[in-house]
């Protein structure tokens, strides 16, 4: 990850101000400071989800909501602990979290947030209307937070814990980033082909960060209650749930940082605007909201990551990375012997409506050889090549991998049997370096999970998955690369980082759609040393290209396509010879 | 629960459920051609009930002043870009669409007095001050975005919602309103009474989907809505321009939207945030049709019309809670049928 090399400095100054912070100032800015605190936890929350996830949800103040209810109901009608309280509002929070992920997170992007307006509404007017839960007036008498024998009475006393609980969550949300859970849901935000194709179960992690998003707020809205102590419906509307959103956007949706900034910046121009702008517009009302909506649509129109980039823009950029040296080679997989077969297609048939993609085509990839499959524009290459990996399966007819019938399994399944693939257009994330990029394709080799992340006990794991993204890097020749972020690399390159990628899930087969396209001569040649290498290791490589002299050179054995049929197959030379395919290539003889 | 009070629930059901669906429509609509999920499609509702009831009431409706600042915007980006490419011809017109005309209004609203002229007249100076908003917001706030994600593109129509909103309770105050019955004849079945106002808003609404239908189907903008919707790059390669789209569709689903006002406003109390809801309720309609069949949104949006009905008799307080809960069993029985889920 990219940080500011004074970012623990920072980090320590921040702290230090705010630890002087209720000292000095008046109870007035205490105050703000504390609803600033809160909200920030809740922004957080949405800056993983929403700017790292690529998801949206308006529905966080109703998670708060939830965390809130709970405790009061709990420690004013059952006298309840409230440090009982709060895991058992956790609890409900992400049960309906998970539940809600589930009905929404299958659907194309749009259908979570909408589904998050109908019940932030839903549960607003559900709090409203059940007299257990006090109506629209709420329920007062909350009893106070203790720490051993002091009681938290006053806006001061919780100043401290708001603000430690709010700090160990943006540790705890950095560390998740930097991991290889967190990874895996940073590349949810370029599309799931890819991750899923990497072996992500990407349903899994959209629902975690769903459900991590609405604990914060979850914890966010039980600190309120006891701030509080009264609860009522207001806080947690729709309204506050949708200004939630504007706070993690103006303030930088991407970084950790800008929930706190946007939290800050909305409140205390909230504070401000409710101040002068019924004087200004001679009415009492809330008219703020015209401002904020203003600043959104300018924000989204002018400077679409929000404020916190311009600040960090100040500050002296170094790209940090831990030494992993030291760490252990990850276990590989046993090789299969050189000459068995490991991948059998039989009469695979692919229709898309009426167009029949490929047509009853069947063939074998062996370990330790590098078979071709060429073919004019449109002759189903690459659609063979997602229904064997299925990523969009085939029609018909059966796929065998390493002796496992394998046609009807989701992608991740099939990366975890030692297949990978690389994409005809290149599917890297732009933003994340080299090495987070290749890492993502050892997901599989690692099995540490987010709490591990978020507390930093996965790191040992972590060095080896770095370790040996680093290993696959240099193998592609890119190791001067390793810290750029993909993005800014020549295509040519890309296509090698996605080589790399694929090399280290440690697979027994490697589909490759056009790697060469893009290369240069001399980049050409070694990736076809790179491919022989990896051949002579026992590996089994199925190969798309246009590229003859670099399919000629390299293949073991040839399939030509025509029109999604088998046209011919065979050694090289054959295939060069076969009349059919001669003219399928340069027209045929009148 | 007799029969008549089932009759009376289901004829309120399926006059909201009228107006729902021509919602859903609009909203289907303006996803389809922009991809934009239109969520202030319910302040245009309030602002046409509004502005009505401003006219008959002889104030100056606060829409007017949007109008005339959103003209102005317009001028300006429009205006400076011409002077940029240095085709002053252009400027005439531009100042003549987005300058006088709204101040040619303004200055009739002023000299004549509204509340003396016909029910017709007024609805059309009332669908004249609100309508073109629809457009100017897209060409203002959507164009200069139009290539966002979906998920952007949804906070920005957020934004646009909170910040009509604001300007809402500015215009026209806290206060509701609602405007007098457009018809006082009634009809008596048995004991069944059957309100002139509910036959007009289905009436009217039928014959605007049927409106809709026909501009879909045989007229040439409409065909050219159709196909952005489809294919929006091959519309485009087709010379239909992505910004003609989107400004015709916004325009539709402003005057879909002003006119549902217009057309409830006697029925119900109509509050500067009362659209909200209102469309959010077709808004549950358009996502039974899974934002994309019409037919669907709009029957859609009737059930969600009696749906609500019958619970404001069962459950009154829970009527939204009940409304807007069905969105999950629907969500959950689009997820189970949808086979691909997303394609990166």
């Amino acid at each position: 990850m990219r940080r500011s090399p004074y970012d623990t400095y920072l980090l320590l100054l921040f702290v230090g101000v705010l630890a002087v912070a209720p000292a000095v100032l008046p109870e007035f800015y205490v105050t703000l400071l504390n609803y600033i605190g809160l909200y920030s936890i809740v922004a957080l929350g949405l800056v993983m989800l929403t700017g790292v996830g690529g998801l949206t949800s308006f529905g966080q103040a109703a998670f708060a909501g939830l965390g809130a209810y709970t405790s009061a109901v709990l420690t004013t009608v059952y006298g309840v602990s409230p440090w009982l309280t709060l895991p058992a509002g956790l609890l409900i929070t992400s049960l309906v979290a998970v539940s809600l992920g589930l009905v929404t997170l299958r659907l194309s992007g749009h259908f979570l947030p909408l589904g998050t307006i109908a019940w932030g509404i839903s549960l607003y007017y559900l709090f409203g209307n059940i007299d257990a839960l006090g109506g629209h007036t709420g329920i007062a008498g909350i009893p106070p937070l203790q720490i051993g024998e002091v009681e938290l009475r006053s806006g001061r006393d919780f100043f401290y814990l708001i603000w430690a609980v709010l700090l160990g969550t943006v540790l705890a949300t950095r560390n998740l980033l930097d991991s290889r859970e967190g990874r895996a849901i940073r590349a949810l935000k370029g599309g799931s082909v890819m991750a899923e194709a990497m072996g992500v179960d990407t349903p899994r992690s959209k629902i975690v960060v769903f459900t991590v998003a609405a604990l914060y707020a979850g914890v966010s809205g039980w600190l309120y209650a006891h701030l509080q102590r009264f609860v009522n419906p207001t806080p947690f509307s729709l309204t506050q749930g949708i200004e939630y959103l504007f706070m993690a956007v103006v303030g930088g949706v991407s970084h950790v940082w800008g929930a706190i900034v946007g939290a800050g910046l909305i409140t205390v121009l909230k504070q401000s605007l409710q101040d002068w702008l019924p004087r200004l517009l001679g009415q009492s009302g809330n008219f703020e909201a015209i401002v904020f909506g203003l600043l959104m649509i300018l924000v989204l129109h002018r400077a679409r990551d929000g404020v916190w980039p311009m600040i960090d823009r100040l500050l002296p950029q170094r790209v940090l990375h831990g030494s992993f040296s030291g760490a252990e080679d990850l276990p590989r997989r046993p090789r299969p012997q050189a000459g068995s077969v490991l991948l059998e297609v039989h009469d695979g048939s692919k229709r898309f409506g009426g167009l029949v993609a490929n047509d009853r085509v069947s063939f074998t990839v062996r370990a330790g050889e590098v078979m071709a499959l060429i073919g004019p524009n449109g002759a189903g290459k690459s659609t063979m090549f997602n229904g064997i990996s299925g990523v969009d399966p085939l029609s018909s007819g059966t796929v065998s991998f390493r002796g496992q019938r394998v046609e009807s399994l989701p992608a991740r399944d099939i990366a975890r049997l030692g297949m990978s693939r690389t994409f005809q257009h290149v599917r890297l994330l732009p933003g994340m370096t080299v090495i987070e990029n290749v890492a993502i394709g050892a997901h599989l080799r690692g099995g540490k999970g987010f709490v591990a992340a978020a507390c930093r006990a996965d790191r040992s794991e972590e060095a080896r998955l770095l370790k040996e993204a680093a290993r696959q890097i240099e193998r592609c020749g890119l190791a001067e690369q390793m810290y750029e972020s993909a993005g800014s690399l020549p295509l040519g390159k890309q296509r090698l980082v996605e080589i790399a990628r694929a090399l280290a899930a440690d697979p027994c087969l490697l589909l490759l759609d056009e790697p060469a396209a893009g290369l240069r001569f001399l980049e050409k040649q070694a990736l076809a040393e790179l491919l022989r290498r990896l051949r002579d290791e026992g590996i089994g490589i199925l190969l798309v290209e246009h590229d003859m002299d670099f399919v000629m050179g390299l293949a073991d054995r040839v399939m030509v396509m025509e029109f999604g049929q088998k046209l011919a197959s065979g050694l090289p030379e054959e295939v060069q010879r076969n009349p059919l395919v001669v003219e399928a290539y340069l027209g045929g003889v009148e | 629960m007799n029969l008549q009070i089932a009759l009376l629930l289901g004829q309120d059901g399926v006059t909201s459920g009228a107006i729902y669906a021509l919602l859903a429509l609009a909203l289907v609509l303006v996803f389809a051609v922009t991809r934009v999920i239109f969520i202030p499609q319910g302040e245009f509702v309030a602002f046409g009930a509004l502005t009505l009831a401003g006219l008959q009431a002889d104030r100056l409706p606060g829409t007017i002043w949007l109008l005339l600042a959103l003209g102005t915007a317009i001028a300006l980006v429009e205006g400076g870009a011409a002077l940029r490419q240095r085709r002053y011809r252009r400027i005439p017109l531009i100042l003549l669409v987005n300058c006088a005309a709204p101040l040619l209004l303004a200055g009739a609203l002023v000299a004549v007095s509204p509340a003396g002229l016909p029910l017709p007249i007024q609805v059309l100076l009332a669908l004249m001050l609100v309508v073109p908003l629809g457009p100017m917001i897209y060409r203002l706030v959507y164009q200069p975005v139009a290539e966002v994600s979906v998920l952007a593109l949804l906070i920005v129509s957020v934004a646009v919602h909170v910040t009509l909103i604001g300007l809402g309770l500015f215009f026209f105050g806290a206060e509701g309103s609602r405007t007098p019955a457009f018809t006082e004849v009634s009809f008596e079945f048995g004991e069944a009474v059957l309100q002139g106002q509910t036959i007009l808003v289905v009436v009217a609404s039928l014959v605007l989907i049927i409106a809709l239908y026909f501009f879909f189907e045989r007229t040439l903008y409409g065909k050219a809505l159709r196909a952005t919707a489809m294919n929006r790059t091959g519309a485009r390669l087709m010379g239909i321009s992505g910004q003609l789209a989107g400004m015709l569709s916004f325009t539709l689903a402003a005057a879909i939207g002003a006119f549902s006002g217009i057309l409830i406003s006697p029925i119900t109390t109509i509050y500067y945030d009362s659209g909200f809801l209102i469309g959010l309720k077709g808004f549950v309609g358009a996502i039974i049709g899974g934002l994309a069949s019409y037919p669907v949104a709009a029957a859609g949006a009737v059930l969600v019309g009696l749906l609500e009905s019958y619970s404001s008799f069962w459950a009154s307080a829970f009527k939204e809670v009940i409304v807007f809960t069905l969105i999950l069993p629907v969500l959950l029985w689009r997820s189970l049928t949808t086979r691909h889920p997303e394609e990166g």
